[in-house]
């Protein structure tokens, strides 16, 4: 433990040696810790002179905490150039080499690196909250507690490691600075996101909801440091010269995993298909256990908080069952107003859309909507207990019919858009990243053309045209 | 340790069999490369650019992992001990990979970190070489500063900081003038003599000539062929030749040739033969010439460089005429 920390340190010193004698990365980053913090505390002195007089308490006490949180993200967009200088430049330049070429190991390298590329811009970014909040102290502005800015600091951390940790899967990828600065938009487009959505959180939530987007970022940012370590490997940094897009390589990895040996459609659906379905048993217990959990637990919570948003008086209980009653006409036209081509579309898209998410967070803001999906499903149940209907027979007539189609569907797709985001961060000697997501790519489309489709298709005529009935049967 | 141990057991500090290395599954960059280096001996690698030197060379640095086919570094596996065999190689880059903002004096002190030395050793090793290549007045100056012979020097240097058992070179002089050149090659044949193994990655073939005991030829991944310069000159290029120069006209007609020899050329004063065995051959050839009041004025070997026979392998494989 203790060599493995002096070895990292070694990398890392010369990597600040380096970093400190470039005027590039020094100057701007020295500008913009005493400069801005200037900028941004007039700007605070002008918007509570506005809100003052317009009022909007509200944003007034939490203005400081917000210019906090983006005062201290602009040095740490620093990190990316950092890190892309660090390892990208290093490729370039034919520096890199020599250090492979030695007997330090992969992960020593990696966290050498990672260490500079968080720690510079992170001391900087510490540095211009600091400048501000004594700029603030100094005004006749509320000063944030010190709960809330410990909770923007660990934040800012958190940015610091998923940008570190971004640019470097970025660097391993890339040949060229050029390529990586192109690249490096796929991490500033969604950390900007990102940022505005913790802006909302800091204006219109409690303090204890940056938790989640600090839990949140975190997670992300150690499975992208782990994606970082499983690719960081001399092999692969040296056996790619060019970037160049070798669209028959791509087809052909891609066809190859998906066909597999087999030499008809019966073939395939016998040998190769369930060759995937038994790798997905592990994956396929993870997502089933949790959309239960998912479900009861957002059943539990309509049935005990529900009744004293709504004030669920008999009277009124009545009234909703007539409602309901009342428009269980509309499900006879049904498909009319909604053609189960449609629904088909309509669920094949958003499995699709599980997998896409999955892909950029490595399967966790898949996972989440497929979370939230399975919630409505207990909190519909929750709701029809709620107003005196059983929640077993409305699930056994409303969504059980189709669901055994649909709902398995979706389990098998979720489980393997999991297990690819779980390959995405695993180290595999003998694949590099883009090869790793084709073949995990081909694994979802056979679970999703082979075996999700057809159960949607077979869900969607059911569900548009025998749940109703169903459903009329029951209720009426 | 056991590398040294491997060195006194073991004849080859270099062994590769079928090494083989695919790119993207599709190009084979190195085919099927089998080398055997010994101790104390120098194997320059020829070929066209992309030919397959420096990917065989990165593998023999376990930069890369072999597709196909196995090699040992001074004793150790490079899939299986790949730590151990960079430890044990010291490894100058086709790019001298120089940190331009540190000093040379810096430079070496870190990669000798890298390599374990302690700050004692790390601090003669450095003093040495950086006086032995001529940079000591300037181990203060940043990297960034060198011309570019400096950069190869202060490169070569960190090659050689931890003393290595096997070192691979790739084009060592390029960029140098020279005297630097010189050096670099005085420093080489030092190596070879302290029992270093080395191998060259060089288009410089008259470097290679000087410095290799053996030469290996790559073309498309695949080695051509592998021996010492006297064995591939008469692989390629057939038998000697040796000319004889006459001072005057010299009517050869019924010369009684030895057997072994055989009248390759002829002119008006000279008289070029193709000779088997030199040794054996050349005094009765002599002799024949002197007995028939032959005015010789030289009897002397053809030169053949190490150039013909490089163009001509190359000429061949591409199956196109070798104008010599």
């Amino acid at each position: 433990m203790r060599r493995n920390l002096r070895v990292i340190w070694m990398v890392a010193r010369r990597e600040f040696i380096d970093q400190f004698r470039d005027w590039r990365i020094i100057v701007p980053m020295l500008l913009l810790v005493t400069l801005f913090p200037f900028i941004a505390d007039d700007t605070t002195r002008q918007a509570v002179n506005f809100m003052n007089r317009f009022g909007g308490d509200l944003i007034l006490d939490n203005l400081v905490p917000f210019v906090v949180l983006v005062i201290g993200f602009f040095p740490l967009s620093f990190t990316l150039v950092v890190a892309l200088e660090s390892f990208v430049g290093e490729k370039e330049r034919g520096t890199i080499e020599p250090l492979l070429s030695s007997p330090l190991e992969d992960r020593h390298m990696y966290f050498g690196k990672l260490l500079v590329g968080i720690t510079t811009p992170l001391v900087f970014s510490y540095a211009s909250i600091g400048i501000y909040l004594f700029l603030v102290s100094r005004r006749a502005v509320e000063f944030p507690s010190g709960y809330m800015l410990a909770l923007i600091l660990l934040l800012t951390f958190a940015h610091a490691v998923l940008m570190v940790s971004s640019a470097i899967v970025i660097s391993v990828q890339a040949t060229t600075i050029r390529a990586a600065n192109l690249l490096a938009s796929f991490v500033v487009v969604p950390v900007a996101f990102l940022l505005q959505g913790e802006t909302v959180l800091i204006f219109w939530g409690n303090e204890d909801v940056l938790w989640f987007a600090i839990v949140g970022v975190t997670l992300l940012a150690g499975l992208l440091v782990r994606l970082g370590l499983s690719h960081f490997r001399r092999e692969y940094l040296l056996g790619r010269e060019i970037d160049t897009i070798n669209i028959k390589w791509v087809w052909r990895t891609f066809r190859n995993r998906f066909a597999g040996n087999a030499r008809s459609i019966s073939e395939w659906y016998r040998k190769e298909l369930p060759i995937t379905l038994r790798q997905l048993r592990q994956p396929l217990m993870i997502v089933v256990g949790l959309a239960f959990v998912a479900g009861i637990v957002s059943y539990m919570w309509v049935v005990m908080n529900v009744p004293a948003y709504f004030d669920l008086t008999p009277d009124r209980i009545t009234e909703i069952r007539t409602f309901v009653a009342g428009n269980l006409t509309n499900l006879d036209t049904l498909g009319e107003r909604l053609p189960a081509p449609i629904l088909f579309y309509h669920n094949a898209r958003t499995t699709v859309a599980f997998l896409l998410l999955g892909l950029v967070s490595f399967g966790t803001l898949g996972l989440t909507l497929f979370l939230v999906n399975m919630a409505l499903v207990g909190g519909v149940l929750g709701a029809a207990s709620l107003v005196g209907f059983s929640p077993w027979v409305v699930f056994a007539v409303g969504v059980l019919p189709h669901g055994i189609f649909e709902l398995s569907a979706v389990f098998l797709a979720t489980a393997a858009m999991l297990k690819t985001g779980a390959q995405l961060v695993t180290p595999q000697a003998d694949k590099s990243l883009g090869e790793m997501l084709l073949v995990s790519l081909a694994d979802w489309f056979r679970v999703f053309v082979g075996i999700a489709l057809p159960l949607l298709a077979v869900a969607a005529v059911i569900e548009i045209y025998i749940t109703p009935i169903l459903i009329k049967l029951a209720i009426s | 340790m056991l590398g040294n141990v491997y060195k006194w057991i073991v004849k080859d500090m270099i062994e590769t069999n079928d090494l083989s290395k695919q790119f993207n599954n599709e190009f084979w960059a190195v085919d099927g490369v089998s080398l055997r280096v010994q101790p104390g001996q120098i194997l320059a690698l020829l070929g066209q650019n992309g030919a397959g030197k420096t990917t065989t060379v990165r593998m023999l640095t376990a930069l890369l992992s072999p597709t196909r086919g196995w090699a040992r570094v001074g004793g150790y596996d490079i899939t299986k001990n790949p730590q151990e065999v960079r430890s044990n190689v010291g490894v100058l880059t086709e790019q001298h990979g120089l940190y331009m903002r540190m000093t040379g004096e810096e430079y070496l002190d870190f990669f000798g970190e890298v390599y374990d030395l302690d700050p004692k050793t790390r601090k003669l090793r450095s003093n040495y070489l950086l006086e032995y290549f001529g940079l000591a007045e300037y181990a203060h100056r940043r990297s960034g500063e060198y011309s570019k012979g400096m950069k190869q020097k202060l490169a070569l240097a960190r090659a050689l900081m931890h003393d290595p058992s096997v070192l691979l070179l790739d084009e060592p002089t390029s960029a140098m003038d020279p005297e630097s050149a010189q050096l670099v090659r005085n420093e080489i044949s030092r190596l070879r003599s302290s029992q270093r193994t080395i191998i060259i990655c060089t288009h410089n073939l008259a470097e290679a000539e000087a410095l290799a005991d053996r030469i290996a030829i790559i073309y498309r991944g695949k080695v051509l062929l592998n021996g010492t310069l006297d064995e591939l000159k008469r692989d390629v290029l057939g038998p000697v030749e040796y000319e004889a120069r006459f001072a005057e006209e010299f009517d050869a007609g019924d010369l009684d040739l030895p057997p072994g020899v055989t009248l390759a050329g002829r002119s008006a004063t000279s008289l070029r033969f193709r000779i088997e065995a030199p040794q054996i051959v050349n005094p009765k050839l002599v002799h024949a010439l002197t007995s028939r009041n032959a005015p010789l004025v030289s009897f002397q070997e053809v030169p053949r460089k190490l150039e013909h026979v490089y163009l001509k392998t190359m000429a061949d494989a591409q199956g196109v005429p070798y104008a010599a």
